[in-house]
């Protein structure tokens, strides 16, 4: 099966959970004098799951696998999976993973700092003495902008320096 | 008429209002350049300057350059790294990006600003002439034409599928609005499909889902495939050059500019969804209107496909001005919170501004040309430095890229799970472009989703049921022009098709 058909599968798996919710979950939820009405929070998603099950349907059907001389060299395709860094991808991911659950208790700043450092490791940047002046400068200037200037609340520093709150 | 004119032009030329609308075009452009902080958030950040400047006038000029500026700078970002930052200059991604791939960065971005002076100049001149009469038209659309008007809009993603593409442009747009139903929806209090997660109770955020489906896949690609981002560098010396556009390429875009300039303004002057619905529906009329070769150009660095959204986006932000100024209802988030800094400055926006107030009216209008100018001015001598940023090592500007993708999706909220929702969301993103989905329309079904159900209940509401499709004329040719929009392209294939066979047997 082709990947594009499995994504399609998957979306009409959605519209079908999607659909159930709405028509038989929300329609239970309902108050009394809310049946009288006639627009409901649960009637465009039921248009909706009908209409996206019917054309994923359509998309399982008509897809067609690309022939290999389509594949042009500098575009993304599947099949090109093996010759592409896809451990530096997920490295990345990961980074920002981490970066997402480390921004508030380590501080904008240092969480910056690292997260472009390591992204540059994981790239395959080895010069330390460039990356790393570059990046802290960068995590100040941009939280200087955004807090100092534009008034937007980043919290810049570990949690141990706020009493450890 | 005239003396307001007049009035106009001697308080808009005022050194005091002069230095308002350069200073407002130059912060606009900066930090519109960041995605993450769109017109909106720009203009809400420089409220509290304008109201200390309290001068009306004064005040209202700037924020209009800011404004004008902040769509420029959005336009920058979504060119060179994929990232729009506004809704309004996701359209202008799809053939920009292309563009600076092929290292075109600083021809893309003066076909932007060229666009945008066009669009912009063009709006000022039709808000002139017929900003009172626009404003009573504006007012025979009801919330089923506007309902149809967003299916027009949903419908225009036909365009931007390639060949047998249509069924998978449509089942990413059903995406689209599935996802803009997630949260409390404005008519009800009651949440919907959040599985439990609170933090989704307001729904997804617009910014995180853009970067997701444009900023962080191409980010993603650039790593897994670095052959990709060298085909992008210049030669030494190149890329000044590549400032200039051909004669060839004047003439192909200059009727585009002139068109997109009237339609933009046209739309714009609908309270809806303004700049966005006029640059994407600018861009499927000129991908529909092209023929032969030029359409097959589109989405892979074609210069209509780059003139024609950023002309209709800023024709659009002027004529969201007519009906701000002339009936006092703002037709976007952006024109609301203008209208609340108007408030603010004790002026009443409606149909006596331009009565009582005529030199504030016209000096806004007169400094809207100023500020098209400027921006001209202000941005073709910076393009090259802009278009350097390319130049920097993949190692720098890859961490760099994801780390301003983030930074956008976390400063609309300040709040950590949508850093989440981002990486998620942008894996996802990300395999669906393995599969060749094309991922533009599920942002614009997001857009226009939670419009679309709003006037649909609206409407439906009025007239107790669906009936109003076929009951208001108006309604009905929208929805059939949807139709035909959604079929024309599988259409013209299958005819093409028809006819090569036909060849084929006469031979």
């Amino acid at each position: 099966m082709t990947l594009d058909r499995a994504i399609a599968g998957i979306f009409v798996l959605i519209c079908v959970i999607y659909g159930y919710t709405a028509f038989v979950t929300m329609e239970a939820g309902l108050l009394p004098f809310e049946r009288n009405l006639t627009f409901l929070p649960n009637t465009m998603p039921k248009w909706l799951s009908i209409l996206g099950a019917f054309i994923g349907l359509i998309v399982i059907v008509q897809s067609v696998p690309k022939e290999a001389g389509e594949i042009d060299p500098g575009e993304i395709d599947v099949r090109n999976l093996r010759q592409y860094k896809l451990g530096q991808a997920i490295a990345l991911l990961v980074l920002m993973v981490a970066y997402a659950l480390l921004l508030r208790p380590i501080g904008f700043l240092a969480a910056t700092t690292l997260f472009i450092c390591l992204g540059g490791y994981v790239l395959g940047e080895r010069n330390y003495k460039l990356m790393v002046p570059i990046a802290a400068v960068a995590a100040f200037f941009i939280w200087y902008l955004v807090e100092q200037v534009l008034g937007i609340f980043l919290r810049p520093w570990p949690w141990f320096i706020y009493g450890g709150a | 008429m005239l003396e307001g004119i007049l009035a106009g032009v001697t308080t808009a030329l005022t050194l005091q209002n002069l230095i308002m609308v350069i200073a407002g075009c130059l912060i606009g452009t900066l930090i519109g350049m960041l995605p993450g902080l769109g017109p909106m958030s720009i203009i809400a950040i420089m409220i509290p300057v304008a109201i200390k400047i309290g001068d009306p006038s004064a005040a209202l000029i700037l924020l209009a350059g800011v404004y004008y500026g902040a769509i420029f700078g959005g336009s920058t970002s979504s060119i060179l790294i994929n990232a729009p930052g506004v809704a309004g200059t996701v359209a202008t991604s799809f053939d920009g990006y292309p563009m600076a791939r092929q290292g075109k960065a600083g021809k893309a971005l003066t076909i932007a600003a060229i666009g945008s002076f066009a669009g912009g100049t063009v709006g000022a001149i039709l808000l002139m002439g017929f900003a009172p009469a626009l404003a009573s038209v504006a007012l025979l659309f009801h919330s089923a034409e506007y309902f149809a008007l967003m299916v027009v809009g949903l419908s225009a993603i036909a365009a931007f599928a390639g060949s047998g593409q249509v069924a998978k442009a449509l089942m990413m747009t059903v995406l689209g609005v599935m996802l803009a139903t997630v949260g409390e929806s404005a008519q009800f209090n009651a949440p919907r499909f959040t599985m439990g997660i609170q933090d989704l109770q307001s729904g997804i955020s617009f910014i995180t889902l853009a970067m997701a489906l444009f900023a962080l896949p191409e980010a993603l690609y650039l790593v897994l495939n670095p052959a990709r981002s060298n085909t992008g560098k210049d030669g030494e010396g190149g890329e000044i050059k590549d400032l200039r556009i051909t004669r060839e390429e004047a003439k192909k875009i200059t009727p585009v500019i002139g068109r997109q300039s009237i339609q933009g303004f046209l739309i714009g002057v609908m309270p809806g969804a303004g700049a966005t619905i006029a640059s994407f529906l600018g861009y499927a009329v000129e991908r529909n209107i092209a023929k032969g070769e030029d359409q097959k150009e589109f989405g892979k660095g074609s210069v209509k496909g780059l003139a024609a959204p950023e002309t209709a986006n800023n024709a659009a932000c002027t004529g969201s001005f007519v009906p701000l100024l002339t009936l006092g209802i703002p037709g976007s988030g952006t024109t609301a919170i203008l209208l609340g800094a108007l408030i603010a400055l004790n002026v009443t926006p409606g149909p006596r501004l331009m009565v009582d107030n005529p030199s504030i009216f016209w000096a806004v209008i007169i400094s809207m040309y100023i500020g098209n100018v400027v921006l001209l001015i202000l941005n073709l001598p910076l393009i090259p430095y802009i278009a350097k940023l390319l130049q920097i090592p993949r190692n720098y500007l890859i961490p760099f890229i994801l780390f301003f993708t983030m930074m956008g999706s976390y400063i609309g909220q300040n709040n950590a799970t949508e850093l989440l929702l981002l990486t998620g969301m942008g894996l996802v993103a990300t395999i669906m472009r393995f599969a060749g989905f094309p991922l533009a329309p599920m942002l614009i079904g997001f857009i226009l989703g939670q419009l679309l159900e709003d006037n649909f209940a609206r409407a439906m509401s009025l007239t107790d049921g669906v009936s109003f499709m076929w009951e208001r004329p108006m309604t009905l040719i929208l929805l059939i022009l949807a139709v035909v929009l959604i079929f024309l392209p599988s259409f013209r294939q299958q005819l093409a098709m028809w006819r090569r066979r036909g060849v084929a047997d006469g031979d």
